[in-house]
């Protein structure tokens, strides 16, 4: 079972060599218990048929694929978009959320810890804290909180308690250190809603598996567009990793080449370097002496420096390949995707039109057909987005 | 790996070990031997890691200023060659450090500087077998942690593949001081007791002699970190602070 490229990791937690489950000991029975609880609860009729009804009724669930034929004119390619950007609360990070709440009311548990890095997770855990009413506290860096302002104010609204962290870089890797602080003195009575597939098993499993619900409906939507064919190449970001491994879990059996990109200040598997942090075994930045480095990026979704390490193994065994763009294809593409099909990204989905933009006619020769997600909207990063357009007109 | 409980069985009184950052401050090493002169049985010597999941602000902030005087395993490894106490040491870090200056590497040092255990706070004992028979061949013991929240079946697991000592975690929560005792700092060193016949010292939460004075009463002794860390960091003095522990658990 765990030889099925993107099947099951081993049960110790493993995709090849990288995963596992590197806490402190008073976590490990609450990951335990999660594993046992996400095991049945996916087994079950009636939890799935649950979840299904949330995704339909609540997020909006099916996204639609449109098919971009002014941006596929312009590149020589067709360009097929999973519009994540539509679902309640305006990214991917929903479908993971309500399957997590759902899980944790399942074990009784009536508090909810998450980290967030662009306040898209912490917007959706509280969201779906709002609906199942349980009680949300939402660690974000305090960089984070100056940049994405309008996410905060959004999760304040809804009921979460947000608490700025002020150790080390400011941003996500340190939003999870102290969500994994605060579990392990509260883990009795509360969830660690993680959001990506990475920490510690069965995280990088169970975010997965509620994050397949993209690759599924991509699967059937691009069945429908093409004839019964499948995209020639597939597209996501690439945080932590979780639309693009639920985008790719759709596409893994088929010939599809599939293709995660990083933000350059943040590219893990750039790196070529394994490590450990949060929970699992993946490729890390990480200095000569194996201290985290600090990720850069102009998105703060995509400014960590780890991994989710089932990209790891998919990069190992060739395939899935992880190349990076930097901060300036970034906005150069919010700024073609919005004019030529009046689709604003949010700046992490940029990066997988950044990467289309540069390579169509290169590594994506032309007339090939290209699946990408658009894992989020852009409104909350319109600020941001401002200021680098016209810092970018000013230097010109 | 014997050397470690050996030497710890010997001291016929409870078991006292305080923890200090390596690196922290230029003189670090002075605090060491501060503790060791005021009746420390064993010091636990912390890597300073970018990362620290299981440590409060204490020793947060003392990883953070160690980090930032260029402190990595090899600097603390290489002051520890100056280390004259007669008492053993032991290191606390994360795995990525292990994992990145090589198992074997790493064993071979601790071992080549007189460490003769380590903690790792990060490596259950799922991920741990590898590098603990690594450890073994040189000598150095790898100690697992036992938490609260640790079922009995897994707790008997835990200390049969400790190698030392079992680290009892007093409290479910991060390295740092508490206001009072936990409950549960006594009922885990009786848990453990139960099943195993290492020795078995509580840390996390044993905040004051008074505590530790307690907690000697279920366990073989304790550890002590953040209140030496927050003494060094007030510029106080540890062999004053580590004194008042030894007399508190019978000099
Ligand atoms: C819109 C959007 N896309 C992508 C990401 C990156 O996460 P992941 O790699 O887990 O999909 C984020 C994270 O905040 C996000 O908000």
């Amino acid at each position: 079972m765990s030889n099925l490229t993107m099947g099951p990791p081993t049960t110790r937690g493993y995709f090849g060599r990288f995963g596992g489950r590197f806490v402190p000991e008073p976590v490990v029975p609450a990951c335990r218990e999660l594993e046992t609880a996400f095991t049945e609860a996916w087994a079950d009729p009636a939890f799935r048929a649950e979840l299904d009804h949330h995704l339909r009724h609540y997020a909006g669930r099916p996204s639609p694929v449109t098919d971009c034929r002014g941006l596929g004119a312009a590149l020589g390619v067709r360009v097929l978009v999973k519009r994540e950007d539509l679902n309640h609360t305006g990214s991917h990070k929903i479908n993971n959320v309500l399957g997590q709440a759902l899980l944790a009311r399942r074990m009784g548990k009536r508090r909810v810890v998450a980290e967030t890095g662009a306040g898209q997770h912490g917007v959706a855990t509280a969201t779906a804290c709002a609906l199942f009413g349980l009680e949300c506290v939402v660690y974000m860096g305090e960089v984070d909180v100056a940049r994405q302002r309008l996410n905060v104010e959004r999760m304040e609204l809804l009921g979460a308690t947000v608490v700025p962290v002020t150790s080390g870089s400011r941003t996500l890797k340190d939003a999870v250190n102290e969500a994994l602080r605060h579990w392990v003195a509260a883990v009795d009575d509360t969830h660690y809603c993680i959001g990506s597939v990475m920490g510690p098993h069965p995280y990088p499993w169970l975010v997965r598996e509620f994050q397949r619900v993209i690759g599924e409906e991509a699967r059937a939507q691009c069945a429908d567009l093409l004839d019964g064919g499948t995209p020639t190449h597939v597209i996501a970001c690439v945080g932590g990793g979780s639309n693009a491994a639920g985008t790719f879990a759709g596409f893994a059996d088929t010939d599809a080449e599939l293709i995660g990109v990083e933000a350059a200040g943040g590219a893990a598997i750039g790196s070529d370097l394994v490590g450990v942090v949060h929970g699992s075994k993946s490729m890390l930045l990480q200095d000569d002496a194996g201290q985290v480095l600090e990720a850069y990026s102009v998105s703060a979704g995509l400014d960590y420096p780890g991994i989710g390490p089932e990209h790891a193994h998919l990069s190992d065994i060739g395939r899935a390949r992880y190349p990076s763009v930097t901060d300036g294809e970034v906005i150069e593409a919010v700024r073609v995707v919005s004019r030529t099909e009046g689709l604003i990204p949010a700046l992490e989905s940029a990066h997988a039109f950044a990467y289309l933009l540069r390579e169509a006619g290169r590594a994506i020769p032309r007339g090939s057909t290209v699946l990408v997600t658009l894992s989020g909207r852009g409104d909350k990063d319109m600020e941001q987005i401002s200021d680098l357009l016209a810092q970018r007109k000013e230097s010109q | 790996m014997t050397a470690l409980i050996d030497s710890l069985r010997e001291t016929g009184r409870p078991i006292l070990i305080p923890y200090v950052t390596g690196g922290v401050t230029e003189n670090w090493m002075d605090h060491v031997h501060a503790a060791v002169h005021a009746g420390a049985d064993a010091v636990e010597i912390g890597i300073p890691f970018s990362d620290p999941v299981i440590d409060g602000p204490v020793i947060q902030a003392a990883s953070v200023q160690a980090l930032e005087r260029g402190t990595t395993p090899d600097t603390v490894l290489r002051d520890l060659a100056s280390y004259r106490g007669a008492v053993p040491l032991v290191v606390m870090t994360y795995y990525n450090l292990v994992h990145r200056y090589g198992h074997d590497a790493f064993a071979r040092r601790l071992a080549d500087v007189g460490v003769t255990g380590a903690v790792l706070a990060d490596l259950p004992i799922e991920e741990s077998a590898e590098w603990t028979e690594t450890a073994d061949a040189s000598g150095v013991a790898t100690v697992q942690i036992a938490a609260p929240s640790t079922p009995d079946g897994r707790l008997a697991e835990v200390c049969e593949r400790s190698r030392g000592f079992v680290y009892a975690m007093g409290v479910m929560g991060v390295t740092g001081e508490r206001a009072v005792l936990a409950d549960s700092a006594c009922a885990i060193a009786r848990r453990a007791k139960a099943v195993t016949d290492k020795p078995v010292l509580v840390g996390v939460g044993v905040s004051t002699p008074e505590n530790a004075a307690t907690v000697a009463e279920h366990a073989d002794g304790v550890i002590i970190g953040a209140p030496v860390m927050r003494r060094i960091a007030e510029g106080g003095s540890v062999r004053e602070l580590v004194g008042r522990f030894r007399v508190a658990l019978g000099g």
